[in-house]
């Protein structure tokens, strides 16, 4: 159990990390969450006694880490995958962190293999990719068996199958009763990962709770509404009689309607008063990327500004129109739409409209690649998850498996999208 | 400090100094160039004995002679000990390490002991090997080992590159920088030291410098001058400046944040 109190680090007059308590129990992993700069890493570096705080204490086990007999043995970190010796071979680099406490060398050959480089490891580690020096660093983490394991943003640099592979031997992890507590930046990547969810803004702890609290404390469900695209005054004629009844309607960026407040059947019916034909109507969640971009938004240190390319400007040509900009894009408080979860669009939809003919591999979902014989049984599409905004996942016949159900029990995105995997 | 966690932090050290290719390269200069000076001038001064002055003759110190590469060869030795230290923290590898080792006196002796134990043997090697080549240049006029002073004079040559090479892990491990500790380490060793000690008006304060105090020691013959310590008592002086340095860098090391 790793356990901060009033956790303070000021360089300068810079804070850090302000008044940080909380604890991280065993048996389950949990996400440590904020944006760049918010202090992940710099709790981390206290954790390990690595920098002193300038106030609180935070302790594993009960020890300060500088106190813990052989912490090596009790406690294994991935802090940096850069920090390695480019010119030492990864066997080497492994080795002399072994010797360091007292592990024979047949276990670093072990954990290379667990990692997936042991043929790489007489290697110099110069020639690594950063997911290599990823797996060397967990490599290092696994080392002493250890009981508490700290890992800093691991899914960096790796690919789908090393992301995979992270989220299932973090998992592992816990389910062995140990203590895991991983830093990511990506709420979409602890959702299927954490249990427990610590999230961090400038410094400040900003939320402590379980993944599902978080869930259901943070989303909102709403439901997404589609008129015919070749009628657009029926979207306009929608929307007023949706806030005529009380509902709120944000529209989305595929010319789609977000619709909040009114329950799917009375949008039905207020549809068919207003004589509103449907192509879409579907209830769900917000994604909790998106509770998680509202929660920290005032607390991010690096925002970007938009990009006036001045003096870079070309002069448009005669004729041509300045691109539309996206309704909501930029401006502050507005999220983008959830990604479309497992399947893509819900509905088979030709993307150039009812009339517009699917070219064999063209936008149409339904293309040739959504042929029957793909092995894509009803909720489980043969694509890898992680390829989340996939609207070229070929959607499969509407289904209602497919359809992203938005189930009370709240944890169903983080337990569905990961059905596939675990079956691997 | 138990010992078995001072064993294991050498264990690895040595490791860790055994597998990265500048150790290697940095004492083989050390080496090479001390010896190759040494046979260098040796042969010179060889073939100038007839030319020189009678009172240069009466002076000739062949041991010191042979060990004219020591003022370039010491070069190597603080690149070596510099980058020891620094690399540790260039690469951000002292992270890792000192997770590994929150005692921080412990990793500081493990690094200092494996380092220092192996430029002890590569300095021995390279004052021995200097000695000998160097005097098989000078011909007839050469020492033995046997003559007085002689073989302090060698043994001493070995313990001041180790000593050069420990008081730049020092200095190294108060600055972390490897450009900051290259940057004055070897001017200061190469330059500044000398220059001190040519002028008059410093000559009297350069003594007590690490190098111009521990150099005395390679002289086997004594000299006719007014320095107040003896050769021992310069390698003495040169031993303090090591402590004070090592001190010092584990005091910064121990209260500093890693990184």
């Amino acid at each position: 159990m790793i356990e901060a109190v009033g956790l303070t680090k000021r360089y300068g007059d810079k804070t850090a990390v302000y008044n940080l308590s909380f604890q991280v129990r065993p048996g389950s992993v949990t996400g440590f969450l904020g944006p760049n700069g918010s202090g992940k890493s710099t709790t981390m570096r206290m954790i390990l006694g690595l920098d002193n705080p300038t106030s609180g204490q935070v302790t594993i086990g009960g020890h300060p880490y500088r106190r813990l007999p052989n912490a090596p043995r009790q406690v294994g970190a991935l802090l940096d995958a850069k920090a390695v010796h480019g010119g030492r071979s990864a066997r080497n680099h492994l080795l002399s962190l072994a010797q360091l406490s007292g592990i024979p060398a047949r276990r670093v050959d072990e954990v290379l293999g667990v990692v997936g480089l042991q043929d790489v490891a007489k290697k110099r580690s110069k020639g690594f990719s950063l997911g290599m020096g990823q797996r060397l660093g967990i490599a290092a983490a696994l080392l002493g068996d250890p009981q508490v394991l700290l890992f800093d943003e691991p899914v960096n640099g790796l690919d789908p199958e090393g992301i995979l592979w992270v989220r299932n031997l973090m998992k592992a992890l816990a389910a062995e009763g140990r203590t895991v507590f991983v830093s990511s930046h990506l709420m979409s990547e602890m959702a299927l990962t954490a249990d427990h969810l610590i999230v961090i803004g400038r410094g400040q702890l900003l939320a402590d709770m379980s993944v599902t609290d978080f869930i259901s404390a943070n989303s909102a469900d709403f439901a997404r509404v589609r008129t015919p695209d070749t009628e657009p005054q029926l979207r306009e004629k929608l929307g007023a009689a949706l806030t005529g009844a009380g509902g709120h309607v944000l529209p989305e960026q595929d010319g789609a309607l977000r619709v909040t407040g009114l329950p799917l059947p009375r949008i039905s019916d207020l549809a068919h008063e207003a004589g509103v034909r449907l192509w879409e109507l579907s209830p769900h969640q917000a994604s909790l990327e998106e509770a998680y971009m509202r929660m920290t938004q005032g607390a991010v240190d690096y925002r970007s500004t938009s990009d006036q390319k001045a003096g870079l400007q070309q002069p448009l040509p005669p004729g041509a129109e300045p691109p539309v900009p996206v309704p909501g894009q930029g401006q502050p408080g507005w999220y983008a739409p959830p990604p479309p979860q497992q399947g893509g669009q819900p509905f088979a939809m030709p993307a150039g409209g009812p009339g517009a003919p699917a070219g064999p591999y063209g936008g149409a979902p339904a293309g040739a690649y959504g042929a029957p014989g793909a092995p894509a049984g009803p909720g489980a599409p043969a694509v890898n998850p992680y390829a989340q905004p996939a609207p070229q996942a070929p959607a499969a016949p509407p289904a209602p498996a497919t359809a992203p159900a938005a189930t009370p029990d709240a944890s169903s995105p983080a337990a569905d999208t990961n059905q596939p995997e675990d079956a691997r | 400090m138990t010992g078995a966690q001072a064993a294991r932090t050498l264990r690895s050290e040595w490791t860790k100094i055994r597998s990265v290719s500048s150790t290697g390269w940095t004492l083989s200069v050390a080496a090479v160039v001390t010896i190759g000076i040494g046979m260098l001038i040796s042969a010179l001064t060889r073939n100038e004995y007839d030319s020189m002055p009678i009172q240069e003759r009466l002076a000739l110190d062949p041991t010191f002679v042979s060990f004219a590469g020591m003022t370039l060869g010491q070069l190597a030795m603080i690149v070596f000990g510099v980058l020891v230290v620094t690399s540790e923290y260039s690469t951000g590898m002292i992270r890792v390490s000192l997770a590994a080792v929150p005692r921080r006196g412990t990793f500081l002796f493990g690094k200092t002991a494996v380092a220092g134990a192996l430029a002890l043997v590569v300095g021995m090697v390279t004052s021995f090997a200097t000695f000998f080549l160097g005097q098989a240049m000078l011909g007839p006029y050469r020492a033995g080992l046997g003559d007085p002073g002689v073989l302090r004079a060698v043994v001493g040559g070995g313990l001041y590159l180790t000593l050069i090479a420990v008081f730049s892990m020092g200095v190294a491990t108060m600055l972390r920088s490897p450009l900051l500790s290259l940057g004055i380490l070897m001017p200061f060793f190469f330059l500044i030291s000398n220059i001190l000690a040519a002028v008059e008006s410093t000559t009297k304060v350069a003594r007590f410098l690490p190098d111009q105090a521990g150099s005395r020691i390679m002289q086997a013959m004594p000299r006719a001058d007014d320095v107040p310590y003896g050769p021992w008592g310069g390698l003495g002086i040169m031993t303090l400046w090591v402590i004070a340095a090592l001190a010092g860098g584990y005091a910064l090391l121990r209260h500093r944040d890693a990184q």
